[in-house]
């Protein structure tokens, strides 16, 4: 089993550290090298570095190019100028998401970047090509040949600047990318941080990482990743999104383009969603007790299920035991009071917003 | 190499036992705590609560994950560490020093099931 696993370019420089490490998305990937809240808070409050090597890289391109992208994609990609990056989601027919991902839009016309979950990879890669048919496109998964470093926190412009030399990151507009000759960087992130995503060879990764390590950059793994987004109240593929959840049950309706865009794959089951009312919806929950939801625990009212915790934690940014959950829809309202069944015991709690933590973006 | 403490009983499932007359003090061990990280929450038994051997009584919680506590012997929960409720990272400080519960036992016997700190150091050493 883990003979099968992947190794990011950046495996040796964690083993190093003496990083925890356990399975991700069909890779070996680190959790924590120190702990998670030190390394959550230094994103928070200074800078830290994620290696994101696993994320996947396919190339879309062609005449056909835009036409297609905005067939399989959620969001709505007509008329994007180069450097221009959308996040949104890839549908089955029914309404249910193959995957999340941004769309980077190339500085050479018909030519799109799609960043997908490492967990999806082949998943994705395979959905795109058998959509392909009958479009004059060409799916590239390049995702072998790169690697990744997120460079996250209110510092991170600072690092960028003075220790890569980025000159062109000062002026970097939030969800916009820059390309040089050996390397993409974009103004995104997954913390609810300031910060980039820098793409490059596995060579250029590895001399950014061990720079960035020599300047007091915090190396963070991807234990502190998932409290980061999920304070800054950002979907996990596999917890808030699946083939079972459709990005309006979700709460992520404004990056599925009903209203303006005629058609891509799962509109109309959107549509037909809409019309009949949502049956469940994503909310957040907050516990007044310390004990902390899960992910899978159940959300009941008056003992009776109403829904399931996708992903908890006793927030490290705010001190407090909270958790997003697809909950009935009778019981979405903010201020609804709902209880969580952890272990044998069930805990009070009231329905608030997704986001727990007011992010910190570069606008 | 996590410590162990001689005289105390110790489970499978990362419990050390510390016997009073007929009342058996439970908590986690230092090998315990170090594998779970920093502690946030102890979900801890009621005082008069049946617990049972080898049976779940509560759990602790680290940022990641929940690990269930088994309780190392059949009886009635007579008291409870408060002072976890508020400060979980007691158990991380010192794991031994910092009981869970104590547990009015209704068969001794069951003590020999465990193992003696060198067994126990054993089994770590494997894991």
């Amino acid at each position: 089993m883990e003979e099968n696993l992947l190794k990011t370019c950046l495996y040796d420089k964690h083993v190093a550290l003496g990083a925890l490490m356990s399975p991700f998305g069909g890779f070996i990937m680190p959790i924590q090298y120190t702990n998670i809240t030190d390394e959550h808070n230094a994103v928070r409050q200074r800078a830290g570095m994620f290696d994101v090597s696993h994320m996947g890289e396919i190339y879309v391109s062609g005449p056909d190019a835009e036409k297609f992208v905005n067939h399989v994609f959620s969001n709505d990609i007509a008329g994007m100028e180069d450097g221009k990056i959308l996040y949104g989601m890839m549908l089955y027919p029914n309404g249910t998401t193959v995957d999340d991902l941004l769309v980077y839009k190339e500085f050479e016309p018909n030519n799109y970047l799609l960043v997908v979950n490492a967990s999806n990879i082949a998943k994705d890669y395979e959905w795109l090509c058998a959509q392909a048919e009958g479009y004059d496109v060409k799916v590239d998964n390049q995702s072998d040949d790169w690697g990744q470093i997120a460079l996250q926190g209110p510092e991170a412009e600072k690092y960028a600047l003075e220790v890569l030399g980025l000159a062109e990151a000062a002026g970097l507009g939030f969800y916009t990318y820059y390309r040089t000759s050996d390397m993409v960087v974009s103004r995104t992130g997954y913390t609810g941080e300031d910060g980039f995503e820098i793409y490059a060879s596995h060579a250029v990764i590895n001399e950014m990482w061990d720079k960035l390590l020599a300047a007091g950059v915090v190396p963070c793994g991807l234990g502190c990743r998932d409290t980061l987004r999920f304070e800054a109240g950002l979907p996990l593929y596999g917890h808030e999104l699946s083939d079972e959840i459709t990005p309006l049950e979700a709460g992520l309706g404004m990056f599925a383009k009903v209203k303006t865009k005629e058609e891509f794959i799962g509109r109309d089951a959107l549509v037909a969603q809409k019309e009949a009312g949502l049956t469940r919806k994503s909310v957040g929950i907050e516990l007044q007790d310390k004990a902390i939801p899960r992910a899978g625990y159940p959300v009941e009212v008056d003992g009776v299920q109403v829904g399931v915790v996708t992903t908890g934690y006793r927030s490290i940014s705010t001190d407090r035991s909270v958790c997003v959950a697809l909950v009935d829809t009778a019981y979405t309202e903010l201020g609804t009071q709902v209880e969580i069944r952890i272990r044998k015991k069930v805990f009070p709690g009231i329905v608030t917003k997704r986001r727990f933590y007011e992010t910190n973006y570069k606008k | 190499m996590a410590k162990t403490v001689e005289g105390l009983y110790y489970s499978e499932s990362h419990e050390w036992v510390k016997v009073e007359g007929n009342v058996a003090i439970v908590g986690i061990t230092d090998f315990a705590q170090h594998a779970m990280g920093d502690l946030s929450y102890v979900d801890m038994p009621e005082v008069d609560d049946e617990v049972e051997a080898g049976e779940e009584f509560g759990a602790v919680e680290s940022v990641k994950a929940a690990s269930d506590l088994f309780s190392p012997v059949s009886g009635v929960v007579v008291e409870i560490n408060e002072a976890l409720e508020d400060a979980p990272e007691l158990l991380n400080e010192d794991a031994f020093a910092n009981w869970i519960m104590k547990v009015e036992m209704n068969d001794p016997s069951q003590l020999e099931a465990l193992m003696d700190a060198a067994a126990y150091e054993a089994m770590c050493a494997n894991q």
